[in-house]
């Protein structure tokens, strides 16, 4: 694990993992991406919770990706409430899957990661930092 | 009432620059604190920081992933 790296380059996923099928394509989408490319996923409910160390740290971020399940759109609305207003926004349904009705499938799941990685332009990963931000 | 001033960083160069700031700040201030710069990765990621260097005030995290100028550390410290 590299230490440091405030160069910057943060990039945050934050799906709304909802209950239905779409909250959990949007769960298994964004853990897919914190995975396989350069943006980790984060946790939406130390938003809500008012996590001091999670908001502000998001605040910090230079993209932010929100993968809502369904027009509801509960994490957008959430980060919207702490005045996060600047991030590249995916909604599940708006992919064709209908909610509580079409099985998750992981094809689908891979299709999806794939296409809003390109979408938002999520770089490859080339390290396993867990904290970003510090560098020389 | 003493202030508990946490820096969360590594040690690289910006880390040690909020340190700097932030004593500077609460001298200015003439604010009691005790400044502790934080290094280890497990206790920086226990406050759910993901983004360094950050500065913590009596627990709650102000700052994450910059150094602000001293005058708005002053209005964080205050």
């Amino acid at each position: 694990m590299s230490s440091c790296s405030c160069c910057g380059g943060t990039a945050f996923i934050f799906p709304c993992s909802g209950g239905s099928n779409v909250g959990e394509y949007s769960d298994r989408i964004a853990r897919r991406l914190g995975r396989d490319t350069a943006a980790s996923m984060y946790c939406l409910a130390g938003i809500g919770g008012n996590v001091s160390g999670i908001v502000e740290s998001t605040k910090a971020a230079d993209k932010i990706v929100v993968i809502d399940g369904c027009p509801l759109d509960c994490a957008r609305k959430t980060l919207e409430e702490k005045g996060i207003v600047s991030f590249i926004h995916f909604r599940i349904t708006d992919f064709g899957v209908a909610k509580y009705k079409d099985p998750v499938s992981e094809e689908n799941v891979a299709g999806f990661a794939a296409r809003i990685a390109t979408e938002a332009a999520l770089g490859k990963k080339e390290s396993t930092n867990v904290v970003a931000g510090c560098c020389s | 009432m003493t202030k508990k001033l946490q820096i969360l960083g590594t040690g690289c160069p910006k880390c040690k620059q909020l340190a700097m700031l932030t004593e500077e700040a609460a001298k200015e201030l003439g604010i009691e604190y005790e400044l502790i710069k934080v290094t280890d990765i497990n206790e920086i990621v226990s406050f759910g920081v993901m983004a360094t260097p950050a500065l913590v005030v009596d627990g709650v995290v102000k700052v994450a992933g910059k150094v602000p100028p001293v005058g708005e550390i002053k209005k964080l410290l205050a």
